[in-house]
C-alpha cells in the first residue's frame, strides 16, 4: 500500500511540474495574445482590453494556478479562434487515438512477446539475430516513415489491401475501422515490437538461466511445463513495464502518424491547434497526453506489483 | 647494492628450446583506448552503419555540386513521371528529379541533428557532473524534471514550444538554430541522468578521494579526474542521441516544423506528395528510405559503440 502511494505521488509531482513547465512555454514565449489575435493592425487600446477579458493582464503565477484550478476539474477554457469550450473537440479526439493506440497495442504484443521469447530460445543463433536486427531496425525508424513505406507496399498504390486515409471514421462499423486503421496501426507496432521483443527476449534468458530453471529441468519436469511455469512466469514480468511505459511512446508517434493517415485524434488535433495558434487547446492536449502517460505507466507499475510479491512488499533489492 | 637491485629492470631469463616469451601488454591508457576502437571499427554492424552515415554526409557536403538535375527548380515537363534509367527514383509532382532531391535533402537533417546532439551532450555532461558529484537539490529537482519532460512525447513538448517561439498570428517558421535549440535543451536533462549515474559510480572510489585529499577544487575534481573516466557512457549516449535526433528532425519536418517548401527535406518530401501516393509512390518512398536508411545506420553505430564499450 505505500508503494501505490507513493508512487502516485511520485507521478503526480512530475504532472505538476509538468504543467508548469508547458504553461510557461506557452504563455511567456509567444508575446501578447492580444496582439496575436487581433492581429498587426488593431490598436494598443483594442489589444489591452481584449488582454483584459481574457485575463491576461494578471500575474503569471495568478493565471497558472487559476488554469491548472479549472482544467483538472476538466475545464481547459474555450478556443482562441471560435469561443467554443476546448473539450468539444478534445474529448472525441482522444477517444479515436485511445482506440488506434489499443489496436496497435492488440498487433503488436502477442507477436512481439512470441518472438522475443524465440529468439532467446535460439540465442546467438540465426534467427535471434534476425529478430534482434529486425527489431533493433523497426524501433529507431520514425513512424511515419514506415506508414509511408508499408501505404505504397499494402496500399492503394501496389496490393491495394488496405486505404492509406484514414478520415474520422464517424459512425463505422468496427469493421471498417479496423481496416481503415489497419496500416498505421501496424506502423506504430512495428516501431513497438522492438523494445518490447528486446525485453520479452532479455527477461525469458535471465529466466532460462536462473537457478530454479536448472532445477527444474534436473527433476525432470517437461520441457513445455518449465517453460511455461518457470521461465515464462518469471520472465516476461519486466516485459509488462515496458509495455506500459511504451505508451507515451506510442503517443508520439501517433501525432505524425495521424496526420499522415488524416486520422483525427489527439496528435492530429495538436497540430491543428498548433498551426493556429490556439494555446489553449495545445495546452490541453499536451497536459492531456501526459496524463494518459501516468495512468499508463502507474497500471504497468501496479500490475507488475500485484504479478510479483517483491515489489509489492518491497524487499531490499 | 641489494637496493639498487631491484630498481633494474628485471631481464627475462632465456632458456634454451623455451616458447618465446609472450610479449606482455602494457596497460596504458591510450592502449586501452586503441584496442577499444579496434574492436568497434572491426565491427560488421559498424562497418555497414558507417559505409551508409558516411555516404549521407558527403551528400549532404557536396551533395548540390554532384546531383544529376537541378533539385528545387520544377520543369512541370514531366509530372510524376515514373522511375527511368536517367531519373531512378522518377518525378515528383512539378517534375523534379526525386534521385536528386533524395541526395540533397541529407543537407537539412545533417545540419540540426549534430549540432543539436552536440548541444545537448556537452550541456547534460556539465549538469550530470554538477548533479552526481554534489548530489543535493540539483540532482533532485533534474531527476523530477526529467521525469515530467519524459511524460510526454518529445515530439509533441517540441511542437508546443516552437509554436510558441515562432511569431506572428498564423503559421509556423522554424529556423535550424531553434531546432538545435529546442532539440539540445530537450536531450539535456536525458544526458544528464545517465551522466549522473555514472559519475556516482566513480564518485567514492579512491582516486577521487585522493584529488578531494590533494586539495584539488571541485571543478577540477569533476573536469580531470572523473570526466575522462565516465567518457565511455557519454560516448554511448551521444550515438544513441544522434539517432534519436534525426528521429526528431525528420519527424518534426514531416509535421510542418522545419524546412518549408521548395526544400528537398525529406521529411517535407514526404508530407508534400502523400496525398498523391496513389499515383506516384516513387515520390513518397525514396525520401522515406532514405530516412530509415540514415536513422538505421546510425543507431547500427550506436549498438556496436554500446556493446564495446559495456563490455
Amino acid at each position: 500500500m505505500r508503494y501505490v502511494t507513493h508512487r502516485i505521488a511520485l507521478g503526480l509531482v512530475s504532472l505538476l511540474l509538468l504543467s508548469m513547465m508547458i504553461y510557461a512555454a506557452a504563455e511567456v514565449l509567444p508575446g501578447n495574445p492580444g496582439r496575436l489575435v487581433l492581429g498587426r493592425e488593431a490598436t494598443p487600446a483594442a489589444v489591452k482590453e481584449y488582454n483584459h477579458k481574457l485575463g491576461i493582464d494578471r500575474p503569471l503565477p495568478v493565471r497558472y494556478v487559476d488554469w491548472l484550478s479549472h482544467a483538472v476539474r476538466g475545464n481547459f477554457g474555450a478556443n482562441y479562434n471560435d469561443g467554443r469550450p476546448v473539450t468539444n473537440d478534445l474529448v472525441p479526439a482522444l477517444k479515436r487515438s485511445l482506440f488506434l493506440a489499443l489496436f496497435a497495442f492488440l498487433l503488436c504484443i502477442p507477436v512481439s512477446i512470441s518472438a522475443g521469447v524465440v529468439a532467446a530460445l535460439r540465442r546467438g543463433r540465426p534467427t535471434d539475430r534476425a529478430i534482434t536486427v529486425t527489431g533493433l531496425s523497426l524501433a529507431v525508424i520514425p513512424e511515419f516513415v514506415l506508414g509511408a513505406i508499408l501505404v505504397t507496399l499494402l496500399g492503394p498504390a501496389f496490393l491495394n489491401v488496405f486505404p492509406g486515409i484514414a478520415g474520422t471514421l464517424e459512425g463505422a462499423s468496427l469493421w471498417t475501422k479496423f481496416d481503415s486503421l489497419f496500416l498505421p496501426a501496424l506502423a506504430l507496432a512495428l516501431v513497438l515490437f522492438g523494445y518490447i521483443a528486446r525485453m520479452a527476449r532479455a527477461g525469458t534468458m535471465e529466466a532460462l538461466d536462473a537457478d530454479y530453471t536448472r532445477t527444474a529441468t534436473l527433476k525432470g519436469l517437461r520441457r513445455r511445463d518449465i517453460l511455461l511455469r518457470h521461465v515464462l512466469r518469471n520472465g516476461l514480468l519486466p516485459t509488462i513495464a515496458v509495455i506500459s511505459t511504451q505508451v507515451g511512446y506510442l503517443f508520439g508517434g501517433i501525432v505524425a502518424i495521424e496526420k499522415l493517415f488524416g486520422y483525427p485524434g489527439i496528435g492530429y488535433l495538436t497540430l491543428t491547434a498548433a498551426q493556429i495558434k490556439n494555446f489553449p487547446m495545445l495546452l490541453a492536449c499536451v497536459l492531456v497526453l501526459g496524463v494518459v502517460y501516468f495512468v499508463a505507466t502507474l497500471s504497468g507499475d501496479l500490475l507488475t506489483a500485484a504479478l510479483n510479491p517483491r515489489v509489492r512488499l518491497g524487499s531490499p533489492q | 647494492m641489494t637496493v639498487a637491485d631491484d630498481n633494474l629492470p628485471r631481464l627475462p631469463i632465456v632458456v634454451e628450446g623455451a616458447p618465446p616469451l609472450a610479449q606482455q601488454p602494457l596497460d596504458t591508457p591510450q592502449r586501452i583506448r586503441r584496442e577499444t576502437i579496434r574492436q568497434i571499427v572491426r565491427s560488421k554492424t559498424f562497418i555497414v552503419g558507417a559505409i551508409f552515415t558516411l555516404f549521407w554526409v558527403t551528400c549532404a557536403l557536396v551533395g548540390s555540386h554532384i546531383v544529376p538535375f537541378d533539385p528545387i527548380n520544377d520543369s512541370f515537363t514531366a509530372s510524376y513521371h515514373a522511375p527511368t534509367w536517367s531519373h531512378p527514383f522518377g518525378m515528383d509532382r512539378v517534375g523534379r528529379d526525386i534521385f536528386s532531391r533524395v541526395l540533397v535533402g541529407a543537407r537539412s537533417v545533417m545540419e540540426v541533428a549534430p549540432a543539436a546532439t552536440l548541444l545537448g551532450v556537452s550541456m547534460g555532461s556539465v549538469l550530470g557532473l554538477l548533479m552526481g558529484y554534489f548530489g543535493g537539490w540539483i540532482d533532485n529537482l533534474v531527476g523530477r524534471v526529467v521525469d515530467a519532460v519524459l511524460a510526454v512525447p518529445f515530439i509533441v513538448l517540441a511542437i508546443l514550444v516552437l509554436t510558441a517561439l515562432s511569431a506572428g498570428a498564423e503559421g509556423i517558421s522554424v529556423s535550424s538554430l531553434k531546432l538545435v535549440l529546442v532539440i539540445g535543451i530537450a536531450f539535456t536533462p536525458i544526458v544528464a541522468r545517465t551522466v549522473r549515474s555514472a559519475v556516482l559510480a566513480e564518485r567514492d572510489l579512491d582516486y577521487v578521494q585522493a584529488a578531494k585529499l590533494r586539495g584539488e577544487r571541485p571543478p577540477y575534481i569533476m573536469l580531470v579526474e572523473i570526466l575522462p573516466n565516465v567518457m565511455g557512457p557519454i560516448v554511448v549516449e551521444a550515438t544513441v542521441r544522434l539517432g534519436y535526433a534525426v528521429f526528431a528532425v525528420a519527424t518534426l519536418a514531416f509535421v510542418g516544423y522545419g524546412p518549408q517548401p521548395p526544400s528537398p527535406d525529406w521529411g517535407l518530401q514526404i508530407s508534400d506528395q502523400y496525398a498523391d501516393v496513389t499515383l506516384a509512390w516513387w515520390a513518397v518512398v525514396f525520401p522515406a528510405l532514405a530516412i530509415a536508411s540514415l536513422v538505421v545506420a546510425i543507431n547500427l553505430i550506436a549498438d556496436t559503440v554500446q556493446q564495446v564499450l559495456d563490455t
